[in-house]
């Protein structure tokens, strides 16, 4: 900028000195405020929650799927890595984090402009992450929207194929997770109305698991689900993913800060926090009633309370956190294991069970616990007094639920119709793995 | 000569292997399999969902021996093996028509 300023002054005689004052002045008022402690660590964050799909998520669910389906498994989660990146630098980024220059459609949907990222000069800054260059921004929501759509790969597990799984993943962020992102995140009408999703409680986790139920419920149980042997194959690998989540999600609640101060340290700390109590609240509740302390089950209750802290993670204390974590540990296990087995629906991995109540749970609780000494932007109920917040997140959750689920279903209903969605029955017995990709795990 | 199979607790291997070898036996196979008798299988319960495991792992080895020293090997096996529980194993013996070394063409007696 000084550069260009300096050159406008060798210019001068074309301009006068009144003019090239209101210049320079309007160009040091518009030059961004990069930080460069800012920036390292929402670049680290971006790679941390990369990390969480690819190797996470994959080794996470193809640990608990049978043998023959591991390979199908961790093509899921890296397909939809990449197809999801190339659509966020298309369009995606665009319509959810860009204002759309129509005021009456901004509440729900962002603009066109950025199509491709061809506005976004390598100086750019997005006014929604001012510290940050907006390449950094871009990238590191990114990583959320690949995550998002890649966790429903849980309730369809065993026998999508793989062709209707890509359509299915690129069709849901575009239909569903950007506008939902764009009306919490990007300045749209939930965001506005005053819900408080920090990491994305509703906008990835509840709309996750509910794409995961709705995609459950129309693949239809697997063949021989209840009936024949499905235990997990290998749990070490699992016990890896979930580390690598616990790990990379330091990336996704302490990044969304968006900028390394103290919020980022606190929603750290939370996350820590609610993530081992979840842990010990599936344990025990499992210990109590099954008689036995499984090692799935811990695992389970750690991203359980992962997901519930999610929304919260910026604007609670350290006992508020604590209760979060308990909290999500104990209904998520009431509901991926007890109500599963009542309703009968084969949620292959419990993505509903998880995601959506983990993360449905969060964001009310979120409600109930934000303070305003952790978080100025936030007022809540059992600390602040603020009971109307438990009703805003409760039109939150609402509304995600609600658009997630019906377009859902639109989306696969149309798959179905053109492409089928799930494999053939000889196909689904004999193993993905070997059917769709041509190749199998040896040794 | 005989060939006797025996299936034991896999834990219990190194304990036969000795004995057997203070008697001389000059070789064994060793298998890993899985199967059931008269103990019972387990319970594996994941997320709720319970699964009977009616198989349990077991270790099958097979020795070749002289026909004059075969109550000697199944006597060691049979008290190496043994730990008093259900599920310790079974041994089977049965005849040994032709035993052939395919690096000398040795056969029978001087193969074993």
């Amino acid at each position: 900028m000084k550069i260009s300023i300096s050159k406008r002054l060798v210019l001068g005689a074309l301009a006068s000195v009144a003019t090239l004052v209101a210049t320079a002045g309007s160009a040091l008022a518009a030059t961004p405020k990069i930080d460069s402690g800012d920036t390292a660590w929402m670049i680290t964050s971006s790679a941390l929650v990369l990390l969480m799909t690819i190797p996470g998520l994959g080794l996470f669910y193809a640990g608990m799927v049978r043998r023959k389906n591991m390979l199908a498994t961790m093509a899921q989660s890296f397909g939809a890595t990449c197809v999801i990146t190339v659509l966020w630098m298309i369009i995606g980024y665009s319509i959810a984090f860009t204002p759309n220059p129509d005021a009456s459609w901004n509440p729900y949907i962002g603009g066109f402009a950025y199509l491709f990222l061809k506005p976004m000069a390598l100086n750019a800054v997005s006014s929604l992450a001012p510290t940050i260059p907006e390449s950094v921004y871009m990238f590191f929501q990114m990583t959320f929207a690949i995550i998002t759509p890649a966790l429903i790969a849980g309730a369809l597990a065993d026998r999508m194929k793989f062709s209707s799984f890509l359509w299915f993943m690129s069709l849901w962020l575009l239909l569903i997770y950007c506008p939902i992102a764009h009306w919490v995140w990007g300045g749209g009408w939930l965001g506005t109305y005053g819900a408080l999703d920090y990491a994305g409680g509703t906008v990835v986790h509840l709309n996750a698991g509910t794409a995961g139920f709705v995609v459950c419920l129309m693949l239809g149980k697997r063949i021989g689900y209840g009936t024949e042997n499905m235990a997990p194959h290998n749990l070490l690998f699992s016990v890896i993913g979930a580390s690598l989540l616990w790990v990379g999600w330091f990336g996704f609640n302490a990044g969304s800060a968006v900028t390394a101060n103290v919020n980022a340290g606190m929603a750290a700390a939370a996350t820590q926090i609610a993530t081992a109590a979840a842990a010990l609240g599936w344990m025990f509740s499992e210990w109590l009633i099954a008689k036995k302390p499984s090692v799935l089950g811990m695992i389970s209750g750690a991203v359980a309370g992962l997901v519930a802290i999610t929304p919260a993670s910026g604007f609670v204390n350290p006992v508020g956190a604590l209760i979060i974590g308990v909290a999500a540990g104990v209904v998520c296990y009431i509901s991926s294991v007890w109500v599963k087995k009542l309703l009968g629906y084969d949620d292959a991995l419990d993505t509903w069970g998880v995601h959506g109540v983990g993360g449905a749970l969060g964001a009310l609780l979120t409600g109930a616990f934000a303070s305003n000494a952790i978080n100025s932007s936030a007022k809540g109920w059992l600390i602040d007094g603020n009971f109307g917040q438990m009703w805003i997140q409760f039109v939150d959750v609402a509304a995600v639920f609600v658009y997630c689920g019906v377009g859902t279903f639109i989306i696969l209903k149309v798959i179905d119709m053109v492409i089928g969605l799930r494999v053939s029955p000889e196909v689904e017995r004999e193993g993905l793995d070997i059917n769709l990709h041509g190749e199998t795990v040896h040794g | 000569m005989k060939l006797i199979m025996a299936i034991i607790k896999p834990f219990k291997l190194d304990e036969v292997r000795e004995s057997l070898s203070a008697l001389g036996v000059q070789g064994m196979t060793v298998t890993e399999v899985k199967g059931y008798g008269r103990q019972k299988g387990h319970t594996e319960i994941y997320r709720g969902a319970e699964y009977a495991v009616s198989f349990l792992p077991k270790l099958k080895i097979e020795v070749a021996v002289k026909a004059e020293m075969a109550d000697a090997v199944i006597e060691a096996i049979s008290s190496k093996a043994k730990t008093g529980q259900i599920g310790d194993g079974k041994i089977f013996v049965t005849q040994l028509a032709q035993v052939v070394r395919i690096r000398t063409g040795e056969t029978d007696g001087d193969a074993l």
